[in-house]
């Protein structure tokens, strides 16, 4: 099941009528154990309304009157509501409610996955597929109108913000990333000139980090079947390997996880080619 | 505030990007105030499971939002078919604003649109913490 398919569970706090509200200490406590098991909650008060949760359930706590749960009174088998009374819980006992609910519902576990993945600022994203044709993990597509997109948000390498780094116009972003303009903040024409430098890095590489990954890799290969030095021969990787992780601030782990040279080089040409595709298909 | 202006709190819960003290203080703050909020685990986990909760927010009007920097929250929202109004959204940056600043800007009465429009420049940049 994909990201987008899966269904989530949605926690809504209620302290409105007939539930007693929680104490400020313990409302806190009880958030931020719901948080960090990664929940959304709605803290629901009096003469507030909550939306239903159209692709899941819900799932509705309170401190209710006589601990009696109040009946749903809209339920569909597409969004069920299920309430539990929480008087006497700590915070604790609440998140381990919510996580009982959430697995016995099937909702999505959180925390299985860092929500690590490029996000387009299509303000000044000139549609040139450079990102399409540079990323080897299938992250990038095209939708119908042939307009770059993020589609497959989980193949994204964790901590690797490389092709924002080849975005000519620093249109891609990394929310979590450490520092702008990749991590959202504002972009300033400096940002555009360092973006063109790291470029100028890779070509002094030789074209790109995956051809110079490439050539580095057949020459260490060829070095190993003359000189049989497993030393020089991963001395030669890593030294490699360090200077493409400088040049495009790829982690390192993500390098060692490259598959063969001739499997970079079928991605690459893969790539490549869904990029032309989508430039040809782009009106004049 | 109108009565409509709904908040919006991300906890970032998968990245050590906020300053814990900034957003434990802001959430203590919504925990002692009387008013409804909805807080979330992760706001890039909502936008990339293009969850309805946002297109909801998106479209239910004034919203104040207290993550990261406005421009990655309006492309967040983009993401997930949830366009923000860009007359209606507020985003309180807890990367660089305090929680003072953060707090002060979420129960004031005023919503203060400043989603970028356009390539965003330097001048649409938040403010940086005020020296002490």
């Amino acid at each position: 099941m994909s990201l987008t398919t899966e269904t989530t569970l949605r926690v809504v706090l209620y302290e409105g009528a007939n539930a007693q509200p929680l104490e400020a200490d313990n409302r806190l406590a009880a958030l931020t154990a719901l948080l960090e098991k990664g929940f959304a909650v709605t803290r629901a008060v009096a003469g507030g309304r909550v939306a239903p949760q159209p692709r899941g359930s819900l799932l509705v706590l309170g401190q209710f009157a006589n601990g009696r749960t109040p009946a749903a009174e809209v339920v569909s088998a597409e969004s069920p509501v299920r309430f539990e009374d929480i008087t006497g819980f700590d915070a604790d006992h609440i998140a381990r409610t919510a996580e009982g609910v959430r697995a016995e519902t099937g909702a999505a576990q959180h925390g299985e996955w860092k929500p690590w993945f490029p996000v387009i600022d299509y303000d000044r994203c000139t549609n040139c597929m450079q990102c399409l044709s540079f990323c080897l993990f299938g992250v990038y597509g095209v939708d119908q109108q042939n307009r770059i997109q993020a589609q497959n948000h989980d193949n994204c390498k964790t901590n690797c913000p490389a092709c924002s780094r080849v975005c000519p116009e620093a249109a891609i972003m990394f929310p979590k990333y450490k520092s702008g303009p990749i991590n959202g903040d504002a972009v300033q024409d400096s940002d555009l000139g360092k973006e063109k430098m790291k470029i100028d890095i890779s070509a002094l590489l030789g074209g790109d980090v995956y051809s110079a990954l490439r050539q580095r890799s057949d020459a260490a290969k060829a070095r190993f079947s003359k000189e049989r030095d497993d030393k020089k021969a991963l001395q030669e990787r890593q030294k490699c390997l360090a200077k493409l992780a400088n040049a495009g601030d790829i982690p390192a782990e993500v390098l060692m996880s490259l598959p063969s040279a001739q499997e970079i080089m079928r991605r690459a040409e893969e790539a490549k080619s869904k990029a032309a595709a989508a430039l040809a298909a782009q009106p004049k | 505030m109108t009565k409509t202006t709904r908040i919006l709190y991300c906890h970032c819960q998968y990245a050590q990007v906020l300053p814990p003290e900034v957003k434990a203080a802001v959430l203590r703050k919504l925990c002692e105030s009387g008013v409804a909020f909805d807080a979330v685990a992760d706001l890039c986990e909502l936008s990339a499971r293009q969850d309805p909760a946002l297109q909801r927010l998106a479209e239910g009007g004034a919203v104040k939002i207290a993550a990261c920097f406005p421009r990655a929250v309006k492309w967040l929202f983009h993401a997930a078919q949830a366009d923000l109004p860009l007359e209606g959204a507020e985003v309180l940056n807890m990367r660089v604003q305090s929680a003072d600043e953060v707090t002060a800007a979420l129960f004031n009465g005023e919503v203060k649109p400043n989603l970028p429009r356009g390539k965003a420049t330097a001048t649409d940049a938040p403010k940086a913490v005020a020296a002490a």
